[in-house]
């Protein structure tokens, strides 16, 4: 055995630190990898299980914990965050209903491929498997709506398991990723060595797309004579909004952005078309549906876009670049099929572009009657709306002119309905991450947490939730947390006084038989809850608009008001229906403009 | 509908066989028969599955496979270039009047009785689906009193493993 001098030297002190790495208690190894990985925010409530964590996140400098003050909440804040702010949203939460509580928001995330990091505590791991008070499967429970989960019952396994899940979470498609952390692994100390070794063999994000299959891709698009750039939320995930803008400049193609690619693509471009789907623009429907080449870019053909699968755009060739293999071919045979980033491929598809498409011109390959026909339909065919006729406000005004107002350096996050589809279509979004919304899960209650992370991750922007009245009843508990943590979001409650958008289903679908969709809260009710008094008992700015020539003002006020959390209840019309509108399951030809008005469209496409 | 065999080189993490199997059950796959086992590898199994569906669906269910994280490497299995075994343990009524018959039966199939009792023998037999179908198929009019069977096990025939070019 070696004799060592029992006087520590600054020498000996530097050779131990290197040879013999801190000791932590598993909880400060948790605090200390996330400040390792650079997250500075993080959304949480605690509870038994997650306690020993709570004790060192008291002293850390670098994380700014914000209490919630339900576990949905933590977990749609993180959301907002992370769509604000492309970094990854992290949420915390307690074992059994703490961890439960999480699910929706998890879920949502899985569905939208949101970069989210959910640590739940856990049982010691002595009682699991027992029933323990506050024990779930959590784990279990979100296996089918996480990209990867960790159950970590030693404590030297955690700084390990929160990298892995940092990076699975934030990279390739990136999606929700769950720790779930037995009490005892947070209580017994481990050596803390960073960086981990994170070993995942069977993680492979990160695929160069083929180079010969992108020059297919340009030499069909350079030959197309009716191409369609069917852009998704995958161009805002990897960050292409600048590569897409320059190829639509190159390639001339319309560009039709889906609910997720709200703003991935200026809408004031003049290529653009607006959004397809079920509420989409008559003239982005109906270009999918007559184009001959389709440029799928991190879109995925979910069912609210191409209604009935088999007749969605039948005369089209289809080129799908997407990060995930699964989701190519998934609902609609690729053509041509690339798996890479989507800005990599995009860029590398510009430059073949040019050449491909001198190629093609010597062929008099020609977009110009193309270009004939969408103009034609756009003129015909303006995204509208008609005044409501009692008299009431109009919801598309109101949230046309906040939109207005706020101006594109804004961020707009909605809950789920008729309002979040008119925020879709009368906002005008210029520029990728301004809009943040519960697309595939469709989530009622995601707005006024999600608008909460966005803001803490954005402190600089203005930030509106744009909400139902039936979707703020959900959540509106995080008003608390807004006001508590001068976190000075803007709430718009669009209130039609009903759960709408199945009240318009019932009126279109079911004879007008409104079952259960009246929430009496609007005009000529009850009013209860009273959105005024409630924002005000949370300590909010509360206003109540009811005629037009309030509107403006009402808005103004709320975009000077930077120190406290505004909420207005706009009281509105509960006629109002979204159009256009392709009824559920039929084909996009069947797109309705309005009421009982299908344009007509010559020909057989 | 099709019969595929698929054969999984997994990491040997808890909760693997739930991740792979609740995949399966999601996405609207049937499994017709599953063996799981330690691989040459440290840390990696092997498992191999049988799925009965169409083609395309059967591309999706693998991408999907290759997504979960633990997942390493899928191979498709073709019956014609590759080893197929199950195993099967039957119990079968056998007095000592028949005894001698089913033994014949036995040596015919080259199975083995590796139980006797008064009235029963346990048997056991090695062999692709359709041996194995044939056997108990000759067991049956003695009365089968227990039937247990393996997963199918399966290799692909010839030098090159699945496991080569895993940077283990």
């Amino acid at each position: 055995m070696k004799t060592e001098s029992p006087i520590p030297t600054p020498g000996t002190i530097a050779a131990a630190r290197r040879t013999e790495p801190e000791e932590l208690t598993g909880a400060q190894a948790i605090v200390r990898s996330l400040e390792l990985l650079g997250v500075t925010d993080v959304f949480g409530l605690p509870g038994g299980a997650i306690l020993p964590t709570y004790d060192p996140l008291l002293d850390s400098t670098k994380l700014r914990h914000i209490l919630v003050r339900h576990e949905q909440g933590a977990g749609h804040a993180a959301e907002g965050y992370a769509t604000a702010t492309g970094k990854v949203g992290v949420c915390i939460a307690t074992s059994g209903p703490g961890a439960t509580n999480l699910v929706t928001a998890i879920a949502d995330a899985y569905m939208d491929s949101v970069p989210l990091l959910a640590i739940t505590g856990q049982v010691f791991s002595t009682l699991m498997g027992s029933d323990a008070f506050q024990e779930a499967d959590i784990v279990g429970i979100t296996m089918p709506v996480t990209k990867h989960s960790f159950l970590v019952n030693k404590a030297e396994d955690i700084p390990a398991a929160i990298a892995s899940a940092y990076y699975i979470a934030s990279t390739g498609r990136p999606g929700p990723v769950l720790v779930d952390i037995t009490k005892d692994a947070q209580q017994l100390k481990a050596p803390f060595i960073w960086p981990p070794a994170v070993d995942l063999p069977g993680y492979k994000p990160t695929a160069r797309a083929h180079g010969r299959q992108i020059q297919a891709a340009a030499d069909m698009i350079a030959h197309a004579e009716r191409p369609v750039l069917y852009v998704g939320g995958g161009v805002i995930r990897s960050g292409a909004s600048e590569a897409l803008v320059a190829l639509a400049n190159a390639t001339g193609a319309p560009v039709v952005t889906t609910l997720m690619a709200r703003g991935a693509f200026p809408d004031s471009h003049p290529q653009h078309l607006g959004m397809p789907g079920m509420h989409g623009t008559v003239p982005a429907v109906l270009a999918l549906q007559k184009a001959d080449v389709l440029v799928a870019l991190g879109a995925r053909f979910d069912d609210r876009v191409t209604g009935d699968a088999k007749s969605f755009a039948p005369g089209a060739k289809v080129i799908h670049v997407d990060i995930d293999p699964a989701e190519i071919s998934k609902i609609r045979l690729a053509d041509v099929p690339i798996v890479g980033d989507l800005r990599e491929v995009i860029e590398e598809l510009t430059s073949l572009y040019f050449p491909a498409a001198a190629a093609a011109a010597t062929e008099g390959v020609d977009t110009t009657k193309w270009w004939d026909e969408l103009n034609a339909l756009r003129n015909d065919f303006p995204l509208g709306y008609a005044e409501p006729s009692d008299g009431l406000l109009s919801p598309q005004r109101v949230i046309s002119r906040i939109g207005e107002l706020t101006g594109p350096e804004g961020i707009f996050v909605t809950g789920v309905g008729q309002h979040q589809m008119w925020a879709a279509q009368f906002i005008r979004y210029e520029r990728p991450r301004s809009f943040a919304t519960s697309g595939g899960a469709g989530t009622m209650g995601y707005g006024v947490p999600a608008a909460m992370g966005a803001k803490v991750g954005e402190p600089d922007r203005v930030v509106w939730a744009i909400d139902g009245d039936g979707c703020f009843q959900m959540t509106n508990q995080e008003l608390a947390t807004c006001v508590i943590n001068n976190i000075p979001i803007k709430v718009a409650i669009i209130n039609n006084s009903s759960l709408g958008m199945v009240r318009q289903w019932q009126t279109l679908f079911y004879e007008g038989r409104h079952s259960h969709t009246d929430l009496n809260t609007g005009a000529g009710t009850v009013m209860i809850p009273d959105f005024v008094k409630l924002a005000e008992a949370y300590g909010a700015l509360a206003l109540r608009v009811t005629r037009e020539d309030e509107v403006d003002a009402a808005i103004k006020t709320a975009l000077e008001t930077n120190d406290r959390t505004v909420v207005i209840d706009f009281i509105v019309s509960a006629d109002a229906m979204v159009w256009p509108m392709v009824p559920q399951g039929v084909s996009n030809d069947h797109v309705l403009y309005a009421r009982e008005n299908a344009p007509e469209f010559e020909g057989d496409a | 509908m099709s019969r595929h065999i698929l054969s999984l080189l997994v990491e040997d993490k808890p909760g693997l066989l739930t991740r792979v199997a609740g995949l399966f059950a999601r996405r609207g796959f049937n499994i017709n028969s599953l063996a799981v086992g330690p691989s040459e590898l440290d840390g990696l199994s092997r498992i191999t599955v049988v799925v009965d569906v169409e083609g395309l669906p059967l591309e999706q269910v693998t991408k999907q496979l290759n997504k979960l994280v633990n997942v390493i490497k899928i191979v498709e299995l073709e019956p014609d270039s590759s080893v197929l075994r199950e195993h099967v343990l039957v119990k079968v009524r056998a007095d000592p009047g028949v005894r001698s018959q089913i033994l014949e039966v036995v040596n015919l199939f080259r199975a083995r009785a590796v139980d006797v009792s008064n009235d029963a023998i346990v048997i056991e037999i090695t062999g692709d689906s359709q041996k194995n179908a044939a056997f108990i198929k000759f067991l049956e009019p003695y009365g089968v009193k227990e039937l247990v069977q393996s997963g199918l096990l399966a290799v692909a025939r010839g030098p090159r493993s699945m496991t080569e070019r895993i940077g283990r």
